[in-house]
């Protein structure tokens, strides 16, 4: 009797759990980060050594860091097109306060913080008081932060920061880089604030109905505008590590790195039309990202050619996520 | 001309049509009558191939014909204006008529001369004018609504279905429309309308079919027939039945909103009206009369031009919703999909979305466990009736999506309540239960403004009415003054206040 009691309720705990992938957001793109790793596995002997996946990891920290605050973004049903361009902005100024203006260096990596949130302000200002589209107003704040590093460096690196800058690039903590780490502590601070916080239930909530929110008296401006100093704050992480690991600021840094972040949040389930979707599916995706690209390295594709493949399975996951629904 | 017999359809559990029929002749208005959610709406949309039906036969002409797509259904000669106009607003009524399958030029450019001729032919046959080079987002509602019959006709539908064409319009404008559909029918179109005035149908119509919870009840003419038959056959009983008794009138009790001076547009009309503790203050008027406008320009939802209000006896008026939620106004909302729910939370998430306040812990976090027994109270105590309080909404019924709107404000305790068109697409059963709630609410002392366009809806439950016309309040009514034809009376000709 009791013997048949725990099976059953062994199974059907097994059931509920197995019930809830099935919803799960998570579902497709872990389903998709085991296939590419097996594939993976397969066409390469290196793939599954430790070795290699820190480095997929290490690889992904930096795009991986924008792509929390773009998911916070693109759950509200907006896009933020300017993280590439922002994270260079922050790079260069941070390293400027510290190079030119001689300031210590810690002043310099708050610079950088400072910057990136007040440019996130910038174009969380424009989209949620000005009425404006995100990504019309995020792809000219994205010429506007590439333009302003550019005019203050003269087109030129900044370079002659302080040695214990590169720890935030290339150190490690107990054999784990610090990027990593960097990027987990992140997304685990994501994870409570969408989904512990009032904050983030107000974050899905708009981009489920923006209208019915804010008949219903939330401040949705409100939370519009914090959501894009939160990628204004995850552009300036990515330049503490992109700046740790290069040791100079480099005002063309970035170039297109938005278009990665989306595509880890999208790999990651989230809709792109908002409401739906998880912070650790964009870590899972971002991952997904990193073994493709490291794989076909790996394996020896023509760069050329893997833009092509890399194009090809985007659009396949979303079109089998979309059959999914 | 036009057989649809044993008409069955099913979405998922629900049987929405039980072997429905309807017979519609040649140079006939044929009514389509039934409460919101009888079925009138899917069986046009069989009836035009836009969803399929599970069992039945339409015969045309005495035909059986089938149809997969719209396309069919136009081809074989079946025209509908739909109640939310399919016209692209920033193209012309040429454009428009024409819209997909556009008159080519040798060179297979548009023939716009051709075009154009043809939909001023066609205009002509209706016996209207209406500008062809307009974008027709600046052209009125009423006449819209004549390009899409024109597109209709540009067809050559000889079966024209109109959906609640009246509902926007104006009276003047409604004499136009059925001076059009009698010119329509002498040309030998069968024409299905549907339409809850009951007065317009006995004014335009020949016969009447009745449907009443997707069962087919029947078909009379409209000669052998009074108001009170046809009323008992949409409903099945008397509707005075669905009201709780009003209360004793209350003049002593406290005023909760004051609302001295509201003015919607610039140069526009005046009003002023009161909102008293634990009554029901109905607001009636014709479609885009002021109701919702005033109603929202409280809360701080509309622009108004100017906005004097005290709520509580603080002069302060709220600029935002969530300012107003502060002070203690909650809105149900019009439309339950675009302004009310968001569909991809579950029931629990949709009543706690505006109150996390409530459920913290620590500071900052939210405590899940206040969060599910407060929300379920409140989901219980408003009667939802749900699978459970994680269940998407999107699986509700819309009574029990209306309740679930409403529990998010009764979780909020918000003491003034602004319930737009609260039953509206809610079938008979639910309404009751909707009227019922707001009773009970209003005896707890809570004060309800609502909005509706249903006169039986404010007569039966209004303990006090404002009526609007073009923008304002033009009168406010009471006691046994709270009957249809003063109501009508007020809405077509109360004196507008242009004074502050």
């Amino acid at each position: 009797m009791s013997h048949d009691a725990t099976t059953q309720s062994s199974s059907s705990a097994l059931q509920a759990v197995t019930a809830r992938l099935k919803h799960s957001p998570l579902l497709l793109p872990l389903a998709g980060l085991i296939v590419v790793s097996i594939a993976m596995a397969f066409a390469s002997d290196n793939f599954f050594s430790l070795d290699n996946i820190v480095n997929v990891l290490r690889q992904q920290s930096i795009i991986g860091i924008l792509a929390i605050g773009m998911t916070f973004v693109i759950l509200t049903g907006g896009i933020d097109l300017s993280v590439g361009a922002v994270m260079a902005l922050c790079g260069t100024l941070g390293t400027g306060v510290m190079v030119n203006m001689g300031m210590p260096g810690g002043i310099g990596l708050l610079a950088m913080i400072v910057v990136g949130i007040l440019f996130g302000l910038f174009n969380g200002l424009l989209v949620a008081w000005g009425k404006m589209p995100a990504i019309i107003v995020t792809l000219a704040t994205m010429l506007i932060a590439r333009g302003l590093g550019l005019v203050y460096s003269g087109g030129y690196p900044i370079s002659g920061l302080p040695g214990w800058v590169s720890w935030f690039g290339i150190g490690r903590v107990a054999g784990v880089p610090v990027p990593i780490i960097i990027m987990v502590v992140l997304y685990a601070m994501a994870w409570v604030l969408l989904q512990r916080t009032a904050f983030g239930r107000h974050v899905y909530a708009i981009g489920g109905n923006e209208t019915a929110t804010t008949l219903s008296g939330v401040n949705t401006k409100r939370i519009k505008l914090i959501v894009f100093m939160i990628s204004g704050f995850t552009s300036a992480m990515a330049a503490i590590v992109f700046t740790g690991r290069l040791m100079s600021g480099q005002p063309g840094a970035g170039v297109a790195f938005e278009l990665d972040a989306i595509a880890m949040v999208v790999l990651g389930g989230t809709a792109i039309a908002g409401g739906r979707g998880l912070i650790l599916g964009t870590l899972i995706g971002a991952v997904l990202l990193g073994i493709i690209n490291n794989g076909l390295n790996l394996v020896g594709i023509n760069p050329y050619l893997q833009d092509v493949i890399k194009g090809l399975i985007i659009l396949l996951a979303i079109y089998i996520g979309r059959e999914w629904r | 001309m036009l057989q649809m017999k044993g008409i069955r359809k099913a979405f998922g559990p629900v049987q929405v049509l039980h072997g429905v029929n309807l017979e519609v002749q040649a140079g006939e208005v044929h009514a389509l009558l039934g409460e919101n959610g009888a079925g009138k709406s899917t069986m046009m949309k069989i009836l035009c191939g836009i969803i399929g039906a599970d069992d039945g036969v339409i015969e045309i002409d005495g035909k059986a014909r089938h149809f997969a797509h719209y396309d069919e259904a136009i081809a074989a000669g079946v025209g509908i204006v739909f109640q939310e106009f399919s016209l692209i607003p920033y193209l012309t009524a040429v454009e428009n008529i024409f819209l997909a399958r556009e008159k080519k030029t040798r060179f297979g450019l548009l023939d716009r001369k051709a075009m154009r001729a043809r939909a001023k032919e066609v205009l002509d046959k209706l016996g209207v004018e209406v500008s062809l080079d307009k974008p027709v987002a600046e052209l009125s509602v009423a006449e819209q609504q004549f390009v899409e019959i024109a597109k209709a006709l540009s067809l050559d539908a000889r079966i024209l279905v109109l959906d609640e064409p009246t509902a926007t319009l104006t009276p003047s404008e409604v004499e136009y429309l059925f001076k059009v559909m009698r010119e329509l029918r002498s040309q030998g179109v069968a024409i299905v309308f549907i339409s809850h005035h009951l007065e317009e149908i006995f004014e335009i119509c020949d016969r009447i079919t009745v449907l009443r919870d997707g069962e087919y009840v029947g078909t009379r003419r409209v000669g052998d027939i009074d108001t009170n038959e046809l009323v008992e056959m949409m409903v099945g009983r008397r509707i005075e039945s669905n009201f709780p008794p009003k209360p004793e009138a209350r003049p002593q009790a406290r005023v909760v909103i004051d609302a001295q001076t509201i003015q919607l547009h610039k140069a526009g009309p005046f009003s002023s009206f009161q909102l008293r503790q634990g009554e029901i203050l109905g607001f009636a008027g014709l479609v885009g009369s002021g109701r919702t406008e005033t109603a929202l320009s409280i809360m701080g939802a509309y622009p108004a031009v100017r906005v004097n209000v005290e709520i509580n006896g603080d002069a302060t008026t709220p600029r935002n919703p969530s300012e107003a939620l502060a002070r203690g106004i909650g809105l149900l909302p019009e439309s339950r999909k675009e302004q009310g729910l968001i569909t991809s939370f579950s029931i629990m998430q949709n009543v706690s979305v505006n109150n996390y306040g409530k459920y913290r812990k620590m500071g900052a976090f939210l405590d899940l466990a206040a969060e599910r027994k407060h929300t379920v109270k409140a989901i219980n105590d408003v009667r939802v009736k749900a699978p459970g309080p994680d269940a998407p909404c999107d699986t509700l019924s819309g009574g029990n999506q209306q309740k679930v709107v409403i529990a998010r404000w009764l979780n909020h305790h918000t003491p003034i309540l602004i319930f737009d068109e609260p039953t509206r697409g809610i079938d008979v059963g639910a309404k009751a239960e909707i009227y019922q709630l707001m009773r009970e609410l209003t005896e707890e002392g809570y004060s309800i403004i609502m909005i509706s366009s249903e006169l039986p809806e404010i007569t039966g439950l209004a303990d006090r009415v404002c009526v609007f016309r073009s923008g304002a309040v033009v009168a406010t009514l009471e006691g046994a003054a709270i009957n249809s034809e003063e109501i009508m009376k007020h809405a077509t000709t109360g004196k507008l206040n242009y004074v502050a």
